[in-house]
């Protein structure tokens, strides 16, 4: 019997790794933006073309940066919980079009309404490379200094809402 | 109805037409492109490098590597470019870091564990001797019945 013990303990490990494994998202890469200066950008918006948003015109709140667009199914699956947040009006989403279409984006809200203030609109993508976007929705609270101190990677939901953004806000804007 | 089936077939050749100029504009700075881009993790489809994907995100990155290539960056210039904005995760080759170490020293652990483990085993082997085990005179007799039995059965 005790022969036995050795490879059994191996296989034990080994299930034991693969089933860390199989909890884990391996679409969710650490984003090393984190603790870093939220990259500048100026971008024409979304319901007025002529008028420019930038991350600078934020100085002094904390807020959200949610980008999303009308092709995205993650985003329509996480907008209830946009419209939410937006109505409790406990920190200010700002939106960032991505690599979208503007009428389409625009009926898109029209159709499952606005959480945003203020939507920006990045046609080309090029803003979303420099903040590291690779899979919309992704969503980044940004401090009063317009540090980015948190990535969500996918559809935002209830629960990371209550337990991870709303006391990292609330903690931010005490400081 | 000859020219028509004509135009049908070379009318798909126009579309890879449209793809291949991309390529065409510079031999050398493309050649640095595919260089840089089967190091490049494409994020979208993870297991795919950049230089394979067809996701819009890495057609972008593409582009962006291409426009930095026409800019004369170096290598290691583009390459801190996309690390700093996705992380270690887009290189295919990992730094060596103290978050990395057992990433690249897992492997040789592991080699030499089992290398380890099957010395030990041999050693052990060849140490075992054969016991010697005295036959008594009871046993001698059961092997002589035994023998006999099936030579009469037979």
């Amino acid at each position: 019997m005790k022969r036995f013990l050795l490879p059994l303990a191996i296989f034990v490990v080994l299930v034991g790794f693969l089933a860390a494994g199989l909890t884990l998202n391996p679409r969710e890469v650490p984003s090393p933006l984190v603790g870093k200066p939220a990259p500048a950008f100026s971008l024409p918006q979304l319901h007025d073309q002529e008028k420019t948003f930038s991350p600078a015109d934020m100085t002094g709140q904390v807020w959200l940066l949610n980008v999303w667009a009308s092709w995205c199914g993650g985003c329509k699956e996480e907008h209830p919980v946009l419209m939410r947040m937006a109505q409790a009006g406990d920190v200010p989403i700002y939106g960032m079009d991505y690599k979208d279409r503007r009428e389409e984006a625009l009926s898109w809200l029209r159709r499952y309404g606005n959480p945003y203030p203020l939507t920006a609109v990045d046609e080309a993508g090029r803003i979303g490379i420099d903040y590291g976007v690779y899979g919309v929705p992704e969503t980044y609270v940004i401090d009063k200094q317009g540090v980015i101190r948190f990535k969500q990677i996918g559809p935002l939901d209830d629960e990371i809402v209550t337990k991870k953004i709303l006391p990292l806000v609330k903690e931010l804007q005490g400081k | 109805m000859r020219w028509l089936a004509l135009i049908v077939l070379l009318t798909p050749g126009l579309g890879w037409a449209g793809e291949a100029k991309l390529l065409a504009g510079d031999p050398a700075a493309e050649a640095r492109l595919k260089h840089l881009a089967v190091e490049l993790r494409c994020l979208v489809c993870q297991n795919q490098t950049l230089a394979d994907s067809n996701a819009p995100l890495a057609e972008d990155l593409r582009r962006e590597v291409r426009e930095m290539i026409a800019k004369n960056m170096s290598d290691e210039e583009i390459i801190d470019f996309l690390v700093q904005r996705y992380g270690d995760f887009v290189l295919y080759r990992p730094p060596w870091k103290a978050t990395t170490t057992l990433l690249w020293v897992g492997p040789f652990l592991l080699l030499g564990a089992g290398a380890a483990a099957l010395v030990v085993a041999l050693r052990r082997r060849a140490q075992r001797q054969p016991v010697e085990m005295p036959v008594t005179d009871e046993e001698r007799r059961r092997v002589e019945q035994l023998l006999s039995q099936r030579r009469t059965g037979s």
